[in-house]
């Protein structure tokens, strides 16, 4: 088993939407994650942003990043020192921008996990695991087709290594 | 199990040049990209970062400057720059402020064809499904990789089917049909997923109540919302487009995650009550809420069919009330100019309305009219997530033009089949 991410537990309700994590008018003012992450999930605590610490890990219930496809609700993620968020289950959007910026999102129960706690992201033989309070909470593999472009760190550094997708496992006409 | 295939799979398989099904993720060469002044800029940034030059197919792309129209801001200013230079320099397509908003004009200039795969950078790109086109939201790296290879990864989603049966009543419209379906499968119950518009009632709806449905899958995570092409399809598309075709339909053993009826003709005006759009409520739950402030428009509620559903309700119910703020955002010019030559549009500035740019205008808070802490708003928009506006503390309502138009009459959330007969 090897370690994936480290942190502290910071939860979250179900529904998070994106413009809960970031409100639509702060990024008509500039786009930079490092300004931006100061206003992350203001509407859900004003005093979230001043109290998150580099390797937080988000802990959220169902549908985490619904709503609106706005990409700097996963940079300001990761601006803010957090490089891995664990779901019930995350809106298509929020997944794939995720994936496409390697923050690392997990899917697992949540429930067992509180507020605070240091938790452990890890992948094991059989995907991935959270460790938490000493339990080992089975996680969602992530799908072989998408691995490749978290293990290049993003979609940026895949397609600039590789120029083009690579073709995929999957059955050819 | 049958061996049929929905129109999801069908689309995604050609798309991809495989015959892989539901569940598999395949890379598809996209038909049509759209970014916006709101996605596009992180987009240049990564397709510059990921060494792109030249765009692989510039007829491919097309940006919106529709989130910051016109830009209230000197730096909202700048995205638009942004996106004008680099657009001229590779030879893409720009709609200008006032244009509308991008998933309007994907529908307008044909874009969106039966059978065809349009991306968006901007999730309310389901939209497109209303045409029989796999239309979906991506974000600004995809659209960054779509600039650089004409191409996006997608999962194939499973598909549920609903089955709409019945017509709609006076007075109820597809917006109250779809929050009914929000209401019934909670904000993540088609996440993943296709929705499947079929049977009957689809046939009985217009373009304009199509878009609606499409539009809002979204909003209980569907990565798409897909309608069989018929004849209504073929007259919206006419003049539009001078590409060939090819409707797509599931097969008669098509496999469905789940198979949902929806009765259209038993529907009542429904409400979304603040901050969730699946907080699906009767409109007799909100009856006599106070309103502060009415939005018509967006890619929900902003064509031309939407207004005048809602002019009828006002001047039935003589005019706007005294205190409530009326805004009014055309969803493309297309709309604004057909509501200015049948008098729509007069009739609305004779009701007190502010008649905003076509744009996104105040539904998610870039530019507009915003609201004071306190104010309670009800929109034909597709979310009311706290803070959606500009203001998380302000309280957003969703409804139909109808309902709105009512609410705008009275100060307070009505039931519009009050008015109508």
């Amino acid at each position: 088993m090897s370690t994936l991410s480290t942190g502290r537990a910071r939860k979250l309700g179900d529904d998070i939407d994106t413009d809960t994590i970031i409100q639509s008018q702060r990024k008509r003012e500039t786009l930079d994650p490092l300004v931006l992450r100061n206003f992350l999930l203001e509407s859900w605590d004003p005093n979230f942003a001043a109290t998150v610490r580099d390797g937080d890990i988000l802990v959220a219930g169902k549908n985490f990043g619904c709503g609106s496809a706005m990409e700097v609700a996963v940079t300001v993620v990761l601006g803010a020192g957090i490089r891995a968020v664990v779901a019930k289950s995350f809106a298509r959007t929020y997944f794939r921008n995720a994936i496409n910026n390697s923050l690392l999102p997990v899917i697992c129960d949540t429930d067992a996990i509180s507020d605070g706690a240091d938790i452990e992201v890890a992948a094991s033989t059989n995907g991935l695991v959270v460790i938490a309070g000493g339990n080992e909470i089975p996680a969602s593999p992530l799908p072989d087709a998408v691995r490749a472009i978290v293990d290049a760190g993003g979609l940026v550094p895949y397609l600039k290594h590789h120029g083009d997708f690579q073709t995929l496992p999957h059955p050819a006409t | 199990m049958g061996q049929g295939r929905t129109i999801a799979e069908k689309i995604l398989a050609a798309k991809s040049g495989t015959e892989a099904r539901a569940g598999d993720t395949v890379i598809c060469t996209v038909d049509a990209a759209l970014g916006t002044d709101a996605s596009g800029p992180m987009a240049i940034d990564y397709f510059r970062q990921m060494g792109g030059d030249a765009v692989k197919d510039p007829a491919r792309l097309v940006f919106a400057l529709d989130h910051y129209a016109p830009p209230p801001t000197q730096k909202a200013a700048g995205h638009l720059k942004t996106v004008r230079e680099f657009c001229a320099a590779q030879n893409i397509a720009v709609h200008e402020i006032g244009e509308g908003i991008g998933h309007q004009l994907i529908l307008e200039t044909g874009r969106a064809r039966p059978g065809a795969l349009v991306v968006g950078a901007d999730s309310h790109a389901v939209t497109y499904g209303a045409l029989n086109c796999f239309g979906t939201g991506i974000g600004s790296s995809d659209l960054a990789g779509a600039m650089l290879t004409s191409k996006v990864w997608l999962r194939i989603p499973e598909t549920i089917r609903v089955n709409l049966e019945g017509c709609l009543s006076p007075g109820v419209s597809a917006k109250d049909a779809a929050l009914a379906l929000i209401g019934e499968l909670g904000a993540d119950g088609a996440a993943y997923k296709a929705l499947e518009f079929s049977d009957v009632g689809a046939a009985e709806l217009s373009m304009d109540d199509r878009f609606v449905l499409a539009n809002m899958s979204m909003e209980c995570g569907a990565k798409a919302g897909l309608l069989d092409a018929d004849a209504k399809t073929d007259a919206y598309l006419s003049g539009r487009t001078i590409e060939a075709y090819a409707p797509v339909s599931a097969d008669i053993d098509a496999v469905y995650a789940e198979t949902i009826n929806l009765d259209l003709s038993n529907l009542a005006p429904q409400l979304a009550e603040p901050h969730h759009v699946d907080n699906v409520v009767g409109i007799e739950a909100g009856l006599g809420q106070v309103v502060d402030m009415v939005y018509l428009g967006t890619c929900t509620g902003g064509r031309a069919s939407d207004f005048h559903d809602a002019l009828r309700v006002l001047e039935a119910a003589g005019g706007t009330a005294p205190g409530v703020n009326l805004v009014i955002t055309p969803a493309s010019r297309e709309v604004h100019m057909a509501l200015l030559a049948d008098g729509t549009l007069a009739g609305f500035a004779e009701m007190g309305a502010i008649i905003q740019t076509p744009g996104c205008g105040s539904c998610c808070g870039t530019c507009g009219s915003v609201v004071a802490d306190g104010m309670t708003v009800i929109s034909t928009a597709n979310r009311n997530f706290k803070g959606r506006m500009g203001n998380p503390n302000a309280e957003i309502w969703l409804a139909s033009p109808a309902s709105c138009a009512m609410a705008a009459a009275r100060g307070v959330i009505a039931d519009p089949r009050e008015v109508l007969s």
